[in-house]
């Protein structure tokens, strides 16, 4: 295994040796070898269920492996429980942020320190906390509760927290997801302070471009195993994306025609609309915008500015407070759910299992859920399952799906049950669709496969509103961006027009200015 | 309305409301680490039966006290076994518990039904003894009434001072992020449990051995519910618990009054006063839209490696 | 025409399914005769004995049986409004209350219109029934879809309230001359019919009834589909269309309608005047037998018998011999505590 020269005399901290781990029907870890030494920046590269995650956690003791063992420092170590890692001063921020919202930022690091004395005084945790955060430039206030935090914020104090609970390995799970591109460079800059202070930090993602900015050292894993282990100087992307993906490099370029007309009457109309949100949810202030037909508008922001709420909003299961919406020359207010799912509206969300399906009831039943009515005989005493049936397979065969129309839902793999809801959604010709992260965890096949689908659906008439957090998708795939920046549009063009750092930093709010 | 009046509505409110603090506020212990126990009543009803009938048995309420107290806790921990352990549904499980107090409390109380026994003794803190009697006689408590105030602060002073207190708190919230921070929320449910269930049989205790001083099947009477509803009243709060505990003892004692001054309302009518009211803050809260409720309160744990 | 699309055979599998799911009932069978045994031994009883008497008594004469029956009809009915809530993952948790008001409102209608004949009155005090259990469920329905309270609270809440309002009417103003805690007995047409020379009333083949348009709907029928997505996933079927609000309230209504119409079973069939707190706990036992069968119909009916049977049981050895009726409520509590601890054997169905 390569290592930098300087690295040569540095000592590995810890030797995950040969760990195995599988969990009903996937072996998400294959023998795999991982060091960590003193002070780097290691990362831990792969697309979405490589095995990243799960060899962390084991490392963190969250899991249990199967076989293999873990060497700290020459000896062999048994991690049984976040307890055992965190006094090995190993810390890992999830992907999920474990912080619980109802307390304050000193609770939730108090939380976390292992010399915590029995009465414990605030006071001092709170300088401490300070003089961390000055440090590392981590700016908090110690005494605000989590739940008014932002999510880079929260970051932030997940970061504190490992730090004052005195890990020196600090384990990031997909720690860029939830941040603008300038955020992530002032992210990189903290974790080069803390590797040049002795920490050793490993950054698990699936984001390639992140890695070649900020990694020393890089581990590629690819369906639980090692496919490669090289340090920077010796990474290019070709390179990375073969060893992530293996010999076939899959296309994600899909060639526009970007030569359409467009119709006057817009489908969807917002005008000045503004809503008030409760608690976590972001108020939309004053958003005006069009849909027209055979057009996808795709709307960029940072988690938490306000598009799950518009893509809420358009949907029906948030009200506007001030404002008109229109869709085609209805007033969209007075009307139900139902309604405005009657009248041609379809919703593809981000978590299909959460938010769109039953997970017990079978793919033929799930399907019907969005028209019951259509499907009933004698008055709702009876369903017609056999029509049911046959629009399915139609439709299946239609997007070029394929599962079992009988089977519980909860048995398809993820990138089936967004098919499921894409097939469903899409049958009967929608006029207009919200797809809400569409493509948000899901394998490369199935991305491609929705995409495809959403511009098939563009391209027979249909209005498409596309929020998403992936910016190369939506500028591939829209036809025109809206930024949305604490619930207010902060821009609206075509892509042709702008580029991602632009885009980045209005989704931030800050000037507009390009960042080297 | 007499002072004499007023103050014996506050007396007759201390009195009865004792045992709704404390039992409320071993409810808040549990519920403040995710466990919410409907069968707070049977609890209570085998409590208040073992320790009068210990204290029937040998004549030292003192240490019937301590029986009742105990008894609370292990009908807690056996509780605690089925939704902590077997990971039972609380709501049922507290019912099935409700059903198995009313019976085991009869069983272990029948022997005790109508007998008398030496209650708690009552004192007067110095300075009221010297006072006319009229008003010393009213103010003369049991040792668990000057102890009840001072618990809740114990309480309080526990949950938010001290590291166990914020552990359990985090139980409550987020079991997932407490596990992750090397602690574990089984034995600290249990733990929040066995304390909550001590408190409640102390509040049990009350009600049998220095209050009423006797024992009859169901005397609880409904206390157990009040106790969770005042949970929530005082938003998971134990210094809150205290005011809700008067609050609604003092309704019924109010109501006394009322009678006594002529005033005809039906005692049943004004008993559902605390339930509406309760009802009520809930829902103007709930208009609000604040949920102060510890956000894993009743949820089950399926933590530890996996 | 695209080919039709072919449903597995699901011959093998049913019976198989059958049998998985007599196998549990079978087993708290089981368990309740061990527990009880254990209890009847402590107390000094010869357990085989007792259980001689129980089952000569129950299934051996006419008599026994129908007592028997006669103790399912509150509970099948109590059962189902808490079965259908549950569905769609509402928790009702006031059957009691809701029990109390129905048979408040029916008594109101016997008293009063204590001159109709039968076929006006029955019927008039069975809607009351309905719309009084109805009532004091739409309360807690209103309020949760408004987002207010949580359904558990607002209906236990309800359920203390609910007792005292009958003690204060009772006392108040309906008490009879010789009892102030029950009413003047009610009128020969106020009276449920009796069936077959026994204490049954009709409510019993209207439980039948309900169960079975309860078995039909949930499974065939649109709205069935539609409470099924709710109760599995309330945010997936509001995406989807299906009006959550809508569903809640009417069907909170449906159960407190159901638990109304056991109250008015109650004093109409069974007593015959309304009685001061004259439930024992029937409301908290349908929610412990609808919850025992996850409210699948069927397991209501037969989880509904083995707690009749246990409780009829126990009245005739509390006569016979000694034995206190505590004892009963410590055998119900110590089944259901095995039960609820999940032995391999009570695999839960998901919903």
């Amino acid at each position: 295994m390569p290592i930098p020269a300087s690295q040569e005399l540095q000592e590995k901290i810890v030797f995950m040796k040969g760990i195995t781990k599988s969990f009903p029907g996937v072996l998400a870890n294959d023998a795999i070898d991982f060091s960590i030494y003193k002070s780097e920046i290691h990362a831990l590269l792969g697309e979405n269920g490589a095995g990243k995650s799960t060899l962390m956690k084991i490392l963190y003791g969250f899991y249990g492996a199967d076989s293999g063992e873990i060497i700290y420092e020459g000896k062999p170590v048994k991690i049984n429980s976040p307890q055992d890692a965190l006094r090995l001063r190993i810390g890992m921020v999830f992907q999920d942020l474990n912080l619980i919202p109802a307390m304050t930022v000193t609770e939730n690091i108090a939380l976390f320190l292992t010399d915590l004395p029995f009465i414990y005084k605030r006071q001092e945790i709170r300088d401490r906390i300070l003089d961390l955060s000055i440090r590392y430039q981590l700016e908090i206030d110690p005494k605000a509760l989590v739940s008014d935090l932002s999510i880079g914020q929260q970051q932030k104090v997940e970061i504190l927290k490992l730090l004052m609970s005195k890990a020196r390995i600090l384990i990031l799970d997909e720690p860029t997801r939830v941040l603008a591109p300038h955020e992530v460079k002032a992210l990189f800059k903290i974790l080069k302070r803390l590797r040049d202070d002795g920490f050793a930090i490993v950054m698990i993602t699936h984001k390639m471009k992140e890695v070649m900015a900020c990694a020393e050292r890089i581990t590629v894993l690819r369906r639980g195993q090692v496919t490669g282990n090289l340090i920077r100087s010796d990474a290019t992307e070709s390179k990375l994306i073969s060893l992530m993906f293996g010999k076939q490099i899959p296309n994600l370029e899909i060639i526009e025609d970007i030569s359409r007309e467009f119709t006057d009457t817009p489908l969807l109309e917002l005008v000045e609309v503004s809503t008030v949100g409760e608690g976590a949810t972001t108020s939309l202030s004053k958003i005006s915008l069009k849909i027209r037909s055979k057009e996808i508008v795709g709307v960029a922001g940072v988690s938490g500015n306000g598009q799950k709420e518009l893509g809420d909003l358009v949907l029906g299961m948030i009200q506007p407070v001030l404002g008109k919406m229109f869709l085609g020359s209805q007033d969209l207010s007075k009307l139900s759910i139902r309604e405005l799912r009657r009248r041609g509206l379809a919703f593809i969300p981000e978590h299909p299992l959460a938010m769109a399906l039953v997970s017990y009831m079978s793919n033929l039943e799930n399907f019907t859920l969005t028209r019951t009515k259509s499907y009933e005989r004698n008055f709702g005493l009876k369903m017609d399952w056999e029509k049911a049936g046959v629009d399915l397979q139609e439709c299946l065969k239609a997007l070029g799906f394929e599962f079992p129309i009988y089977a519980p839902s909860k048995t398809l793999s993820g990138g089936n049950l967004q098919r499921l809801v894409i097939a469903r959604e899409l049958s009967h010709q929608p006029n207009l669709i919200v797809a809400s992260y569409p493509t948000q965890g899901l394998d490369v096949q199935s991305t491609l496969a929705a995409r495809k689908a959403l511009l098939s659906a563009r391209d027979m008439g249909s209005g498409i509103f596309l929020i998403s957090e992936d910016l190369e998708e939506i500028f591939m795939m829209s036809d025109r961006i809206i930024v949305l920046y604490q619930g207010k549009i902060a821009g609206s063009f075509k892509p042709s027009q702008t580029d991602i750092y632009e885009v980045g930093h209005l989704m931030t709010g800050s000037e507009v200015f390009y960042v080297e | 309305m007499s002072l004499l009046s007023i103050l014996g509505v506050l007396s007759s409110a201390i009195f009865s409301g004792t045992s709704l603090l404390y039992s409320t506020l071993g409810e808040t212990i549990h519920q403040r680490s995710g466990i919410v126990n409907l069968g707070l009543e049977g609890v209570m009803l085998i409590s208040a039966s073992s320790g009068f009938a210990f204290t029937a048995l040998t004549g030292r309420p003192y240490l019937g006290v301590l029986v009742a107290a105990i008894a609370g806790g292990i009908v807690n921990l056996i509780f605690g076994y089925l939704v902590i352990n077997r990971k039972a549904n609380q709501l049922a499980s507290g019912l099935a518990l409700m059903f198995f107090g009313f019976g085991a409390s009869a069983l272990i109380g029948k022997s005790s039904v109508g007998m008398k026994i030496y209650p708690l003794p009552r004192l007067s803190l110095p300075w009221i003894a010297n006072l006319d009697v009229l008003y010393s006689s009213l103010f003369k408590f049991d040792l668990l009434i000057y102890l009840a105030i001072p618990a809740a602060f114990c309480v309080w002073w526990l949950l938010f001072k001290t590291r166990w207190g914020l552990g359990l708190r985090a139980v409550g919230e987020n079991a997932d992020a407490a596990y992750a921070s090397g602690r574990n929320p089984m034995r600290i449910r249990f733990q929040a449990l066995l304390l909550g269930g001590m408190l409640a049989g102390l509040g049990a205790a009350h009600l049998s051995i220095a209050y009423t001083m006797s024992w009859s099947e169901h005397m609880t009477a409904g206390r157990g519910f009040i106790a969770v509803a005042l949970v929530i009243f005082s938003k998971w709060h134990p210094l809150r618990a205290i005011g809700g505990a008067l609050l609604f003892s003092g309704a019924v004692a109010f109501q006394l009054l009322l009678q006594s001054s002529g005033v005809k309302v039906s005692p049943f009518l004004l008993d559902t006063i605390p339930y509406i009211l309760t009802l009520l803050i809930l829902i103007i809260w709930g208009g609000t839209r604040k949920n102060a409720a510890p956000a894993g309160l009743g949820r089950v744990y399926y933590g530890g490696q996996k | 025409m695209s080919n039709k699309p072919k449903k597995p055979s699901k011959f093998k599998e049913n019976i198989k399914n059958i049998f998985l799911y007599l196998s549990r009932y079978l087993i708290m069978i089981v368990i309740v005769l061990v527990i009880f045994g254990l209890i009847l031994v402590i107390s000094g009883k010869n357990p085989l004995q007792s259980y001689h008497d129980i089952f000569a008594y129950t299934f051996g004469g006419w008599y026994g049986f129908s007592e028997v029956i006669v103790s399912m009809t509150p509970l099948l009915l109590t059962a189902l409004a808490v079965a259908i809530p549950s569905r769609l993952g509402l928790i009702n948790v006031g059957g009691e209350g809701q029990l109390y008001i129905g048979a408040s409102f029916a008594t109101w209608g016997a008293l009063t219109f204590s001159n109709l004949p039968a076929w006006a009155l029955i019927p008039l005090m069975i809607l009351l029934g309905i719309l009084g259990g109805a009532l004091w469920a739409f309360l807690p329905g209103l309020f949760r879809s408004l987002g207010y309270v949580n359904e558990t609270i607002s209906t236990l809440l309800l359920n203390s309230i609910a007792p005292k309002i009958v003690a204060f009417l009772v006392f108040g103003f309906w008490h009879s001359p010789m009892d102030t805690n029950k009413t003047a007995n009610f009128v020969a047409q106020a009276r449920l019919p009796k069936l077959f020379n026994s204490r049954i009333d009709i409510s019993f083949v209207i439980a039948l009834l309900l169960l079975a348009a309860y078995w039909y709907i949930m499974r065939y029928s649109r709205w069935g589909l539609e409470m099924r997505a709710i109760g599995g996933n309330s945010q997936a079927a509001k995406r989807n269309g299906i009006p959550l609000s809508k569903y809640w309230i009417i069907m909170m209504c449906v159960g407190g309608a159901i638990a109304g119409l056991a109250g008015m079973a109650q004093v109409s069939g069974y007593f015959g005047v309304l009685l001061v707190n004259f439930s024992r706990g029937y409301g908290f036992m349908g929610f412990l037998i609808s919850w025992l069968s996850f409210g699948d119909p069927i397991g209501i009916l037969i989880t509904t018998f083995i707690v009749s049977v246990v409780m009829t049981g126990g009245n005739l050895l509390q006569l016979t011999s000694g034995i206190p009726y505590a004892a009963v409520n410590i055998l119900l509590a110590l089944t259901l505590f095995v039960v609820l601890s999940r032995p391999v054997i009570f695999k839960r169905k998901t919903a």
